[in-house]
């Protein structure tokens, strides 16, 4: 397939790296590619530009400099905060609260604190457009309750949670507030203070920067067990030597994502496309709309019309997207978000994820556009269920 | 998507068999318990217990779309008998490979395939 041919639809699992972002790493693989725990100048130099990108990222959220510490990525930053936090806060009580629609690297750490730390957990229900209901939560924080983790922007359906409610419960409550930012990050407004967050994971390659690279937002004061021992980066919490030219890269990429014109970008082509797939007769919207879904995601319900064999078809085309159907899970196993919004397994198989980035073309849009509807007929052809 | 072979693919997206047969003497249909697929086998069985035309609808992933096909195209000009002995092992065969995890899928259309043949009996036994 050559290149022209090819429509990306994928972002929300990673997205192409900006050449302003790449351009911007360079100098710190050959040149500039000191440690920034060296006290010569190689290492002086590293070391300024790690606080510069520092600033960046903290500003972009309203956070303090000081508060941001640098990790590996969106897992690493959701490990720490949730087995971080678990542990450091275990005299207190080992209770938990999070809802049924996490990402996988929010679910599993729990999991894991529960099944062999003695830890315990109450999954919140979402309502069938995916959002928690804050009164839910503070009926289910009890004096045991340590932390609450919420995902922000939902990963495969978009629901913006409203955290700024969820968060004066937490406050109240005085129990941590984890918050899973990898989706919404740039592209919803974050505000640390004014959501009362004290827990935030932030990763780099969802928003057109590289891979490997996130961060966690951890409020001063909020006691923290790291996860990995050793040199004392990072003020202690997160040891080993920065991938420098990576942070570079994430602050760039934060710089460059930063502007309402790309959200506004984005909000437009999902709104035109999700206009464009509802006129294919039997499909549906998954999620909700407008300003309280990631601007962009898109899931659609095609009915009759298995996500893998569609995606799959798609993908033939040049078209890339994804699907949470039980065919492409390797449980054989529906998705858990669309299930945990009340969807029977038929409609939860029948959906594909669409999702863009600030980089999508309108070529692009309409290479899919027009694909997609060919696609679908030639598969409900031969569909029992249609 | 998963990695499948040019065949697997080749049936996926150009499926010879697909479809249904009006005046068909036998249907069976199954679904998956595994991961909600169903798949439904349409046969025209002769006198001679010979299968003339197959055909097949399924909603399913493309290892279970491609292996419909391929067993559809297996099974034209067998006698029921000898349909009733194509195993999964040799539907994957034929496609060359299939993930061990889809090995279930063309399981799937063996056993709409029995179900239909089947049901070709029960209807001719009561005659
Ligand atoms: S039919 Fe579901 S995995 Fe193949």
């Amino acid at each position: 397939m050559d290149e022209e041919q090819t429509a990306y639809f994928d972002s929300g699992s990673t997205t192409r790296i900006d050449s302003k972002v790449l351009e911007a790493m360079q100098p710190y693989f050959k040149q500039d590619y000191g440690n920034p725990a060296s006290a010569h100048k190689k290492g002086r130099k590293a070391k300024r530009a790690m606080n510069k990108a520092r600033e960046t990222i903290a500003k972009s959220i309203n956070a303090q400099t000081k508060e941001i510490i640098f990790t590996s990525g969106g897992t690493e930053s959701n490990n720490l905060a949730i087995k971080g936090a678990a542990y450091a806060n275990k005299e207190k009580g080992k209770h938990m609260i999070t809802t049924r629609i996490e990402h996988k690297s929010v679910l599993n750490p729990i999991k894991w604190l529960v099944k062999g730390q003695g830890y315990t957990v109450t999954y919140l229900e979402v309502d069938s457009q995916g959002f928690v209901n804050p009164e839910e939560l503070e009926k289910a924080i009890t004096d045991e309750t340590i932390l609450v983790s919420i995902i922000h922007g939902n990963n495969e359906v978009g629901t913006i949670q409203n955290m700024e409610e969820i968060g004066q419960v937490t406050r109240r409550k005085n129990v941590l507030l984890h918050t899973d930012a990898c989706q919404s990050f740039t592209k919803t407004p974050i505000d640390v203070e004014k959501q009362k967050i004290d827990l935030l994971t932030i990763n780099s390659h969802k928003i057109n920067g590289p891979k490997g690279v996130g961060a966690i937002y951890i409020k001063e004061g909020t006691k923290i067990t790291p996860l990995n021992h050793g040199g004392g980066h990072e003020k202690n919490i997160r040891s080993g030597t920065p991938n420098i030219h990576g942070i570079v890269g994430f602050a760039k990429a934060t710089e460059q994502a930063n502007k309402p014109e790309h959200v506004e970008k984005m909000r437009k082509m999902r709104d035109k496309i999700i206009e464009e797939t509802l006129k294919i007769p039997n499909s549906k919207l998954n999620g909700p709309t407008g300003e309280k879904r990631l601007p962009n995601n898109i899931n659609i319900y095609f009915k009759g019309v298995e996500g893998e064999a569609l995606s799959g078809y798609l993908e033939r085309k040049g078209v890339y997207t994804s699907t949470g159907s039980a065919c492409s899970s390797k449980k054989l196993e529906p998705s858990h978000v669309l299930t945990a919004m009340g969807m029977d397994p038929e409609r939860a198989n029948s959906s594909i994820r669409i999702t863009l980035s600030r980089l999508t073309t309108e070529k692009e849009v309409e290479h899919m556009l027009e694909i997609l509807p060919k696609v679908l007929e030639n598969l409900r052809k031969i569909s029992p269920l249609y | 998507m998963t990695e499948y072979t040019e065949e697997t693919i080749k049936r996926f997206e150009d499926p010879k068999h697909a479809g249904k047969i009006e005046e068909t003497t036998a249907v069976g249909q199954v679904g998956n318990t595994m991961c909600g697929d169903v798949m439904k086998v349409y046969l025209e069985i002769d006198e001679d217990k010979t299968i003339k035309k197959a055909r097949f609808k399924t909603y399913g992933c493309i290892a279970a779309i491609a292996s419909s096909d391929k067993i559809c195209e297996l099974v034209e000009g067998k006698t029921t008998d000898e349909a009733l002995k194509i195993t999964e092992k040799q539907v994957i065969k034929e496609l060359g490979d299939l993930p061990p995890l889809k090995h279930h899928c063309s399981l799937l259309g063996l056993k709409a395939l029995k179900k239909a043949i089947r049901n070709h009996e029960e209807k001719h036994s009561t005659q």
